[in-house]
Order: structure tokens, then sequence, then C-alpha cells
């Protein structure tokens, strides 16, 4: 059985999997339900000064896709609309009963030294493992100079990660907004704060649909909309992306990472650990199933390092990074060609219609009397995959890689104009 | 048919009766279709649509249903085929689209086509009504003989080319078979009748009820009226078995059992044996034998002189008979009706076996299945005989027509059951809207009967 122990800047939790900062760790009623469904940690919603913020009613807003529900999400709360004073209590509470679990609490108050020097002990004082800097909300938040509004200035970044390294012995876990050209610009700054580590990607600001009816941006409130937070399996590609620039970054390296993003399953897990994530973080599938999730979450990823033969995290962290490379090191001789297990094909004509209408006219169409053949022209194909991924059945198309004669990059190529003038001209 | 002690109407209570001849297949809830509809792969050259005699788009209106755009899907239905409403509800898709679904294959669960198909109609007639408009008028005069679905369906693509229709029916009401030859359950309550109340929404259609041909119409004088016929004329006979006995009081033809059932609001007043025996193994036997257990019958058994195989119904309507308790017989060929007192007390079989040709061989055994009723199902056929004198060809039971629906007369056009092909509803329309599209090719191709 795959040892699944985490820790995370010195964060001891049983499992990597921790709920994300956001609406289901807002209260100890959520937390010890979750703790109770197996969950490894939680990350408190984002705690701010007295007086609480108001929320407004109606605060999410959902894409369904092909009968998927909430393929992403949306949302537009803020953070704690609670005092101050009950959440450090069942902060406490929580923590005492569950000394084992990771209970890391999330923090924004204004840029000010003082605000951040006087939060921090009384955070401290509840007994929680660490604090998490919320540098991303992208909403509400960010228009009092908060949230992503701090976390899109890296100079800011920095000077607050310093401040609470200062005030605070607990680890300082900087949470980095997706909303950004760079994401490697804010993490170095939080590094240079002397965070402890980094968690990302926060929501990406959104739009996540227009009423029609109402002639306004989803979630409606009282007749008018909002952008919000986008959030849910529709960002994991996003998130995974930001993840491996950060995690493969030479000044960023030791530094733990707290992957973030469309986390649904035990797979997307194994994918954000193998991309060089320590520790997790999930929000949307709890909201969406509840916290039972977490079961299948534990107990395949375990099942599927047996198989693989990794005993433990570390084992499995970052196996993927040394092969995300940037395109200019793809091998250009490379060639893939696609093939079709005729005896699989049930003749629905994606693959030719795809090919035909939008590629590159590689898939034959051949019609005699009733029957219907689709065959790949291999001369035509250029291995794209698109016929592989629009067909409906699984392991009816695949993708046959050619024997390669040598390597050739973009860097080495006759064509580039820059080839020998700079190492990485692209 | 004459009373006899053991036949009798309303055997079963009111409320039961109206729940056996309900709509037997309810409709889809939206969110039933939508989720069904997302099921659908979009084909490209997709096998259902060659599998539809009327050749519906059938992936492009349900990626509409799946998108939420139920106009434009019932639109996509009804500009192939006008009674997609009924077809929906009728058609053996089981043998057409949905048996060429590529979904078959994969996961051996095609797409419930027939049923999106009528999610969409069902909300077109509820909220659209009409959906298409007539060209400018021709000052062409079309007389159509049958209000059947050929019929029907060739009026409505006439007047949509903005030519007049006049439509004769020998029935009171129109509709052919959707009106007087289906199971009620198949179409509940009043939809055919309401299907036509859309269908004539089109405008330009004058409907001649009680009009029967060669009684009080003929050929020629409405060729000498309009400037084209159309006849439509579908199986207004029934094959008779020839069977000693087949005159007692208790028999009765299936055909007949059913328009009676059709005729009745309430099925209260429709008489029914205890024991029924329905001969024949298609379409029709099937709906009579289900609706007689339907009505209260205690045993049903239908007797097909062949094989399960070698029916006509397919086999989910054989399912269909089972599931309701119809006992199915085959290879067995009746030999004569008994009777006493001029009433059936049963009927009596020769058992067979397929032959090496798979044409029955009966071995001589018989047996007698008891029955206070027996109702006729081995066919239907065409009646030519209001045609005598019209110059209209027959050959082999049916109209002569060519590729454009031409019978021998000049002006004179065929379709559906009364021509060659098979006797489906949906083929009935395609025959009715081609023969239309003919019509309008051939009238307007004529320079000298251009309007200038």
């Amino acid at each position: 059985m795959a040892d699944l122990r985490t820790t995370l800047a010195g964060i001891r939790s049983p499992n990597p999997f921790w709920l994300a900062s956001a609406p289901p760790t807002d209260k100890e009623y959520n937390v010890r339900r979750a703790f109770e469904a197996g969950w490894g940690g939680v990350v408190w919603k984002t705690l701010g000064e007295d007086p609480p913020v108001v929320n407004v009613s109606s605060r999410y807003g959902a894409v369904s896709y092909n009968g998927t529900r909430m393929a992403g999400l949306n949302n537009i709360e803020l953070i704690s609309d609670r005092p101050l004073a009950t959440n450090l209590a069942e902060i406490r509470s929580v923590k005492r009963d569950y000394p084992d679990r990771a209970v890391v609490v999330s923090l924004m108050v204004p840029c000010r030294e003082e605000s951040w020097k006087a939060i921090l002990p009384l955070v401290e004082d509840t007994g929680a493992d660490g604090i998490e800097l919320n540098f991303g909300c992208p909403h509400g938040m960010s228009e009092r100079n908060m949230g992503s509004a701090v976390g899109q200035v890296p100079e800011y970044v920095e000077m607050v990660t310093r401040w609470c390294k200062q005030y605070t012995r607990m680890p300082v876990i900087v949470k980095l907004t997706p909303n950004i050209t760079n994401i490697l610009v804010p993490a170095r700054a939080a590094r240079r704060g002397g965070a402890d580590a980094v968690s990302l990607i926060n929501t990406i600001q959104s739009i996540v649909g227009v009423d029609l009816d109402a002639m306004a941006p989803m979630p409606v409130v009282g007749g008018l909309g909002t952008h919000g937070g986008y959030c849910g399996p529709a960002v994991k590609p996003i998130a995974l992306r930001m993840l491996g620039d950060v995690a493969r970054d030479p000044e960023m390296a030791g530094l733990p990472i707290s992957g973030i993003g469309g986390i649904s399953s035990w797979r997307d897990a194994a994918e954000f650990l193998a991309m060089g994530a320590t520790g997790l973080q999930v929000c949307t599938a709890a909201m969406h199933y509840g916290f039972k999730i977490v079961e299948d979450m534990i107990d395949g990823l375990s099942n599927w390092m047996d198989e693989k033969g990794y005993a433990s995290l570390d084992a499995l962290r970052g196996q993927a990074l040394p092969r995300y490379v940037q395109w200019n090191q793809l091998n250009l001789k490379f060639k893939t060609i696609a093939s079709i297990d005729q005896d699989a094909c049930i003749k629905c004509g994606l693959c030719h219609i795809a090919c035909e209408d939008t590629s590159h006219q590689a898939i034959a169409k051949i019609r005699a009397g009733d029957e219907r053949r689709y065959e790949v022209i291999d001369e035509e194909c250029v291995g794209c995959n698109l016929c592989a991924h629009v067909c409906p059945v699984d392991d009816c198309i695949t993708m046959t890689p050619q024997p390669v004669d040598g390597m050739q990059t973009w860097t080495e190529h006759p064509n580039n104009p820059m080839r020998g003038q700079a190492a990485n001209a692209g | 048919m004459d009373q006899t002690p053991d036949i009798a109407a309303a055997r079963l209570p009111g409320d039961v009766l109206a729940r056996n001849f309900a709509d037997a297949h309810p409709p889809l809830t939206a969110n039933q279709a939508v989720s069904e509809a997302e099921r659908c792969y979009f084909c490209h050259d997709a096998p259902c649509i060659e599998a539809c005699p009327t050749g519906i788009d059938i992936p492009s209106f349900i990626h509409k249903i799946a998108t939420g755009n139920l106009r434009g899907s019932a639109r996509t239905i009804l500009e192939s085929n006008i009674l997609g409403g009924s077809c929906a509800r009728v058609c053996p898709t089981e043998i057409l689209c949905e048996q060429k679904c590529v979904r078959n294959t994969q996961d051996a669960r095609p797409i419930e086509i027939g049923a999106l198909q009528r999610h969409a109609t069902d909300w077109q007639m509820t909220h659209g009504g009409q959906p298409f408009t007539r060209a400018a008028a021709t000052g062409r005069r079309i007389a159509v003989v049958g209000a059947g679905p050929a019929g029907l369906a060739c009026a409505h693509r006439l007047a949509m080319h903005g030519h007049d229709v006049d439509v004769y029916d020998a029935r009171p009401k129109a509709g052919g078979l959707n009106e007087y030859g289906v199971a009620a359950y198949k179409l509940a309550d009043d939809f055919a009748q309401r299907e036509i109340d859309f269908l004539l929404g089109i405008g330009g259609i004058v409907l001649h009820p009680d009009h029967c041909l060669g009684r009080d119409i003929t050929v020629p004088a409405l060729r000498a009226d309009h400037d084209a016929v159309v006849l439509a004329l579908g199986h207004a006979g029934v094959r008779s078995p020839g069977l000693a006995g087949q005159d007692l009081a208790g028999v009765a033809s299936a055909v007949d059992f059913i328009a009676a059932l059709r005729a009745s609001p309430t099925k209260a007043d429709v008489p029914v044996g205890r024991r029924v025996v329905v001969i024949g193994g298609g379409n029709t036997a099937v709906d009579a034998a289900v609706q007689a257990r339907r009505l209260g019958a205690d045993e049903v058994t239908m007797v097909y002189r062949r094989g399960a195989d070698h029916m006509s119904a397919t086999t989910v309507e054989q399912e269909w008979a089972q599931t309701n308790g119809v006992t199915l017989r085959h290879w067995a060929s009746p030999t004569h009706i008994l009777g006493a007192d001029g009433s059936v007390t049963g009927v009596a079989f020769t058992q067979g076996a397929p032959g090496a040709d798979g044409q029955p061989v009966y071995d001589g055994l018989s047996f007698t299945i008891a029955a206070d009723m027996v109702l006729l199902a081995v066919g239907q056929v065409f009646v030519a005989d209001p045609l005598d004198g019209s110059g209209v060809t027959v050959a082999g039971g049916r109209i002569v027509v060519d590729g454009g629906g031409r019978t021998s007369v000049p002006g004179v056009y065929a379709g559906g059951d009364c021509t060659p092909g098979p006797d489906l509803t949906v083929s009935a329309v395609r025959d009715g809207r081609d023969v239309a599209e003919q019509i309008h090719a051939d009238l307007m191709s004529k320079p000298s009967l251009q309007k200038a």
C-alpha cells in the first residue's frame, strides 16, 4: 500500500488531499464532516478584519457541457462573512480534535503592515498549522485592493510575504493568482519574500455565461451580474501548465507547491503530483458531490501507485517534469499516424468529417452499397490526433509512432532563420 | 358483430379501460429528451437518415433538441415528413432508423429517435402551429383521393407550392389508417385528428369526406375538373382466409375490430370475447390481439402459419404482444372454424413445421383452440374496382406507377399502399410528398399553362 503521507512546508497530513479555502471550509461544522470523511487537511476559508464582509445572494454560476453538470464553476462569493473571533474559536476547536490533520488558515487583510501584524498572532494562537495568503481572489476583494490586486503586483507579494514571515513562526504558503501574464514573476516574488510554499492556481476571472432572458451576466443578482472566479474541471489544463512552469523553474527549485485547479479524481491528483505538486487542494469536486469523493481519490491514487511501483508521494513527485520542455526542444522528425481498428469502428464518420473539413483530408470515406468504411491515407496524415479525439469508441483510433530517423529540433532546423543565433530561438 | 353470451362490452371498469388505452409510451420529459439527444454522435453520412423512408435529417433534429432549438428541430423533421408526429408514434423504428443507429454497435442501445421526434413535433403542435407558408397561388387545382398519410402528405406539399387541393375520402373522417387502423394506445386520445388540423393549417386544402371513389366520384370526372389527380387509395379490402365457418357470429375482421376501438372514446362499448383467437402475423394482428387483452379478454392466442422470424410484426411488436399476455403460436394453419348454434366455439388448426425451403410443411396433426371470438388478420389488399373504366393500369394488385408516381393515365398520379412498395405509414408519407413534387414540376414546366 503506497504511503500517501504528505509533508508540505513542514505541515503534515495523512494524505495529500486538502480542501481549498472556499465555502466547504467556512465553518467548524463543515470541516469536521470533511475530516470524518477522510480529508487530509483544510485551508480554512479566508479570514479578514472585522467587521466581516457581506456576501450577496445568488453566488455561483456553472458551465454544463453536453450533459455534464459543473464542468466549470464560477463564484462571486467573498471571504468569510463571519466575525473573526467566531472563526478563530472554531479553528482552535477543530485543530484540537484532529491533531493529525492539516489546518491551514487563509488570510486576507489590507496591504498595511499593522493589519498583518495584528491578525497573525490571533491565528497562531489557535494552534493552526500554517497560513495561506490569499493573493488571488479575483472579484470583490480585489476592488478593495486586496486579493488578486496584491497578487498581480510582485512587489506587494514579496512585501506582504516578508511581513508574515517576520510576525509569525507558522509556515507561510502564498496562493498565486492565475490572472497575470507570467506566473513565474509573482512566484519568484513570493520566494524572495521568504515563502515556505506556494499554492496555485486561484480562480480565473470569468463571466460564466449570459442569461439571455435577463440580459445579464450570470449569476444574476437582482437583475445585474459581475465577473467572478472560475474553477472546476474546466480550469485543470490551465492549472497544470502554471504548476509545471513554476515547478521546473530553477529559481523556484526546492520550494514546495500545493497544486490546485479542477482536481476531481485520483487521476487528476496523480497528474498534478507528476507535474511537481507536493500537496493538493480540492474544492469544486467536493461542492459537486460532497466530501465522500475523497475516499476514491485516496483509494484510487494508492492503488495506481501500487500498480506503478511508486512507494511514496516523494517517488512520484515531478516524474513528468523532465519531459515538460519548450516547443523548440521537440523532435521535428517524430511522426505518428492514425490507425483505425475496423472491427471496433461503428461507422459514425466523425473522424472523416473532422479531417476532411478541418484538417488534412487524410481519412477516406468508402461506400459500397450500405457498407461504410473509413480508411486513413497514411501519406496525408500529419499525426494531429484530431480523429482519435473525436472518435467516440475507446481505442478504435490509435496513433502509431513511426520509426524515427534521428533528432532535429527547431533550433537546428534549416527553416529557422534564427538558427545558431540563440539557444532558445523559437 | 352479433352478440353471443361470451362476447360482451365493458368487461373492465372505465378507469382500467382508460389506463389500458392511454399512450402506451408516454412522452419524454424535457430533461429526458435533452439527455437522450446528447447521446447522439451527430454522425457524418448518418446511417439513420438513409434508413428513414422520408430521409429526415435525424442528427440535425436531435442536435437541435440538445441545444434547446425545438422550433428548428421540428421544422427539420416536418420539412421531410409533415406527419412526423404520427410517424414518431407508429413507425417500427426498430427496423428503420434506430436499427441503423451506430450506437447499436457500440453499446447495444440506439438513440431513441422516435421518442425524440415526438418530443420535437409535440412541441411544434403545442407551441408553434403550422411552420410552413404557402407559395404564391398558382391557380392550379389538384384532386387527391384518399385522406390517409399518403394523401395528406401530398396535399400539404401541393398546398405549400401554391396549388389548391381537394381531398376526397370515403370515410366520414380524414386520417386513413391513422384514424381507423392503428391501435388506440399508439396514437392515443385525439392525436390523429389534431395532427390533421395541424396539417390543414397550411391552408388551401378542402376536405371532402364521405366521397367514395366509384360511387360518388370517378377518376375521369375528377381529372376533368382538376389539373391533376392523385390516387392515394390505400388498402380498402381485407384478405379472406376462405375458411369454413368464417361467417359464424363472433368471427370478425381485425381491421373492423380496431376501427371500432378507434371510434369509441371510452372503449366501454366495444365488445370482446373471453377467449379470442387472432389469425395472422402482422402488426394488425398484434394490434387486435393486444387490444382484445386490454379490453378484458381472458385468453388471447395469436396464431401464425409460419415462424416468428417470418412474421411481418417486428420483434418488438411480438414482444409487446407477449408482455400484454397474448400467447403466440407458430407453424399452425387454420383448417376451419368451429361453431354451435350459429356462433363460433373454436378454431381447428393443422400443425406444421419449417420445410427445407422455409415454407411450412403440415404433418397432419391437428389441434383446436376454443374461442368465442375470432379475429382475422391475414392481410389487407388494394381494391381496384373503383378504377374500372379509368384506364389506370393495375398489375400485381397495385397501381402501376413510374419513378415519379405517374400512372398510365396522363395527369393521374398514385402513391402509398395502393402502389408497390412497403406498406408503412412513413413510406406512404414519402410517396405523397414525392408525388406532390413531381406534379409541381410537371405542371410548372408546361409553358402553355403558365400564368402571365
